[in-house]
């Protein structure tokens, strides 16, 4: 029975003269996703309200999933649309419309008419209390609460008349595209995943990098990440994914550096190596899942001391939440399944028993200043031997 | 250069075999149940292969029942005889060391009011027989012990642990998990008074998702799959008919050299486990000679996390595994070590090579030549 979709935003629409880029990233986002279902679709800005009206049919469920992982849909609602053939007919339509959705009659409305179209011989007050009356007459059962309804009947007058009572709620954020690029450090872990759809949120379009340590972690890891990848992608569009190799400088920083002091060491020169590939690409931050004090180097002592070797600003969405926030929204976009697999990622292979917890950044600089050019070497061919993997929703 | 060493997980599919499974696809790949000359044709080439089974075996082709691999057999055997037997006892006996497949079926009959008894087994991973005659009692209706462990290739006395039923209870149904064993060894259920013996396709150079279950005639076991009754209602299902004949086609080309495949191997597994005793701080798990079985080494290389060694040979074009294929997607510690008594650093580098048929000399040369080169290496960065 629902042929269109009126699509809601909310936070765009307080932007001034340039909101219609926004509108218009927001077209572009939700063509893009409905371009992989099946059917198509005309997306269309009116009157500020954006609608998909389908041209052919579909499947009503892959639509609605579809349409919940467009960022800057705060609200989709399934509409009815059928010709302006008089009153009478609206209203007879509207009846069937309730009786169909709502099995059972024993709920309370409101009717919220539009009247768009102002030479719609009723005015919308007047919409309001007649159709208001047809329903009662209608449904034994079911009452007006002009309050707190539980169905709320929309009717919009345009050209056409839209019916609809339900609002799926959307993804919210802003439409992807609208604000910049950023790189993201995925691991195969729960909390980088989330940053990375958190930032996504915002409007930006995420490209990533990963560290792996062959022999010490293995192919599944790698593919697991581009899963990771994948889900993420699913709501922020096709992630480019840079996958570094980082055994080789890992095992000298092993060889030459206090052993308690190798996962900071580690995590600066990942830093580093992300901040390269960031520049590279046009990037305008970096993005970690870290979180104050979860481990070791992510008390408030090591974030600084692995903070101070970039330049670009470092967005760490996650870092006030507790593990079981992060798990929630893990859950919700579907990367938690994947994240605790238990393959073994680069950062825990040789973890020390006691990391240092609060490096001293001196000390740490003093460490790292023994590894001299050699390590420039080795990180440079890490980044040169670089492997990109385009990542895109499955 | 490639060496394939894991043959205990799979076999690399025989020509022969995949011969005989092209035929079933393209030409005789009726429903063997059909009446007309198409299901004729295919059910041929069940009867052909169970007839060539059985004739190995020394039993009846009709004793030969076909299921999708181990683990069915395993199950089948364990809870249709649980089942069919209940009311002669709730009691059974099995090992610590067996597979997956055994022991969660095991666990599964407990939710169910059995009773099991998990026999120890000593330090070369061989059961007990004073612990099997001990653990006997009034209730108990079935024994079940693997021929071959599928982590160390120890051997279990099978024919001492018949002989102990006979002699204490004979009604007991003795269960023997023949997966690691079938097409290594000369099996004779009858002579060896064996009831049940599981045995898998893809270990022996046969497709996955077939294998059979040899259940001696007149033994009571109830069906754990129902429907359209084929195979005399024990296994409900239309019949697999390539897998089945891919795996009679197998099971005739593994036995028909079977004595010469076997001394060669034991040639190379002695050869293995000598050179890796020469390494510093290796040990290995498995028994060299006829003790154990030809075809699997399982070495702790103490300092070096078995899934690093994994890698790092995968890297060079060599396949083993760590521990179990089956049980090492889970960060479990192998059962089958632990109850041998090895110390945790033993159990966590442990590796399991295994050879089949095709193996050749070159092949564990090139492995030992890899892993003395990469040792030393691995063992300069662990974790402190």
């Amino acid at each position: 029975m629902f042929k269109a979709f009126l699509l809601k935003y909310a936070e765009i629409g307080v932007k001034g003269k340039n909101r219609y880029v926004f509108e218009d990233a927001l077209v572009k986002q939700i063509e893009l996703k409905l371009e992989k279902v099946e059917g198509e679709f005309e997306v269309s800005k009116v009157s500020g309200r954006i609608y998909a009206c389908a041209k052919m049919p579909f499947d009503y469920d892959e639509v609605v999933e579809a349409l919940t992982t467009v960022f800057g849909i705060v609200g989709i609602c399934p509409l009815v649309q059928i010709e302006d053939n008089g009153f009478e007919d609206l209203a007879e339509k509207v009846i069937a419309y309730l009786d169909e959705v709502y099995p059972k009659k024993n709920f309370t409305f409101k009717v919220n008419a539009r009247r768009a179209r102002k030479n719609y011989p009723l005015s919308s007050p007047e919409i309001n209390m007649e159709l208001g009356e047809r329903i009662l007459n209608a449904f034994e059962g079911v009452k007006v609460d002009v309050h707190k309804p539980e169905v709320m009947v929309n009717v919009e007058i345009r050209e056409q008349i839209n019916i609809y009572t339900m609002e799926i709620k959307g993804a919210g954020g802003m439409p992807i595209g609208t604000a910049g690029k950023a790189m993201l450090l995925l691991s195969g872990g729960i909390d980088s995943p989330v940053a990375g759809y958190m930032i996504a949120k915002r409007g930006v379009v995420i490209e990533a990098v990963y560290f792996h340590a062959p022999p010490y972690t293995s192919e599944r890891a790698k593919q697991k990440v581009i899963d990771l990848a994948k889900h993420v992608a699913k709501y922020s569009g096709t992630i480019k994914l840079n996958i570094v190799n980082f055994t080789e400088p890992q095992l000298y920083i092993y060889e030459t550096c206090p052993h308690e002091e190798l996962t900071i060491i580690m995590r600066r020169y990942m830093m580093r190596i992300a901040e390269h590939f960031a520049k590279q690409s046009g990037c305008l931050g970096l993005i970690t899942g870290e979180s104050i004090g979860q481990v070791a180097s992510q008390t408030l002592q090591s974030l600084n001391t692995t903070n101070e070797v970039c330049e670009l600003p470092v967005y760490r969405p996650v870092i006030a939440f507790d593990k079981q926030d992060i798990i929630d929204i893990a859950c919700k976009i579907d990367t938690y399944e994947t994240s605790i697999l238990p393959y073994e990622d680069c950062c825990t292979i040789f973890v020390a028993k006691h990391p240092v917890t609060k490096p001293n950044l001196n000390v740490i600089r003093n460490s790292e200043q023994k590894l001299g050019e050699k390590m420039e070497e080795l990180v440079n061919s890490a980044i040169e031997t670089v492997e990109v993997v385009m990542c895109a929703p499955q | 250069m490639e060496a394939y060493l894991d043959n205990s997980a799979t076999t690399k599919v025989i020509g022969e075999a995949k011969e005989i499974m092209q035929k079933t696809f393209e030409q005789d790949y009726g429903n063997p149940s059909s009446m007309h000359l198409k299901g004729v044709a295919a059910e041929k080439h069940i009867k052909a292969s169970a007839s060539c089974i059985a004739k190995l075996l020394k039993v009846e082709e009709k004793e030969i029942l076909f299921t999708s691999g181990g683990t069915e057999s395993n199950n089948l055997a364990i809870i249709g005889i649980a089942l069919a037997n209940r009311r002669s006892g709730k009691h059974i006996i099995t090992t610590a060391v067996e597979h997956a497949s055994v022991l969660y079926t095991m666990a599964f009959l407990e939710e169910q009011g059995f009773r099991v008894t998990y026999l120890p087994v000593n330090d070369r991973g061989v059961v007990e027989l004073q612990e099997l005659e001990n653990a006997i009692s009034d209730d108990t209706i079935l024994v079940s012990v693997m021929y071959v462990n599928n982590e160390v290739g120890a051997v279990m006395p099978i024919n001492e642990i018949s002989q102990i039923i006979r002699n204490k209870k004979p009604d007991i149904i003795f269960h023997v998990d023949a997966i690691q064993a079938f097409g290594k060894y000369e099996i004779y259920p009858k002579r060896q008074h064996i009831d049940l013996l599981s045995v898998s396709g893809h270990k022996i150079h046969g497709p996955k998702g077939i294998g059979f279950l040899y259940i001696r005639d007149k033994v009571k076991i109830k069906p754990i799959l129902f429907g359209g009754g084929q195979q005399r209602g024990m296994r409900s299902g239309t019949e697999n008919v390539p897998g089945i004949a891919g795996i009679g086609k197998a099971a005739e080309v593994v036995y028909s050299s079977l004595s010469q495949n076997v001394e060669r191997l034991y040639e190379l597994k002695d050869y293995m486990i000598e050179e890796l005793e020469k390494l510093d701080r290796v040990k290995v798990n498995s028994s060299a000679g006829r003790d154990a079985a030809p075809h699997i080494v399982n070495v702790s290389f103490v300092g070096v996390r078995s899934e690093v060694l994994l890698h790092a040979l995968e890297d060079r074009g060599i396949y083993v595994s760590s521990g179990s294929a089956c049980s090492s997607n889970k960060h479990a510690v192998s059962a089958t070590l632990k109850a041998m008594g090895l110390k945790a650093e033993e159990i966590e580098s442990a590796v399991r090579f295994s050879f089949c048929i095709f193996t050749t000399r070159e092949e564990v040369d090139y492995a030992l030549e890899v892993i003395k080169e990469l040792l030393p290496v691995l063992r300069k960065y662990t974790r402190k």
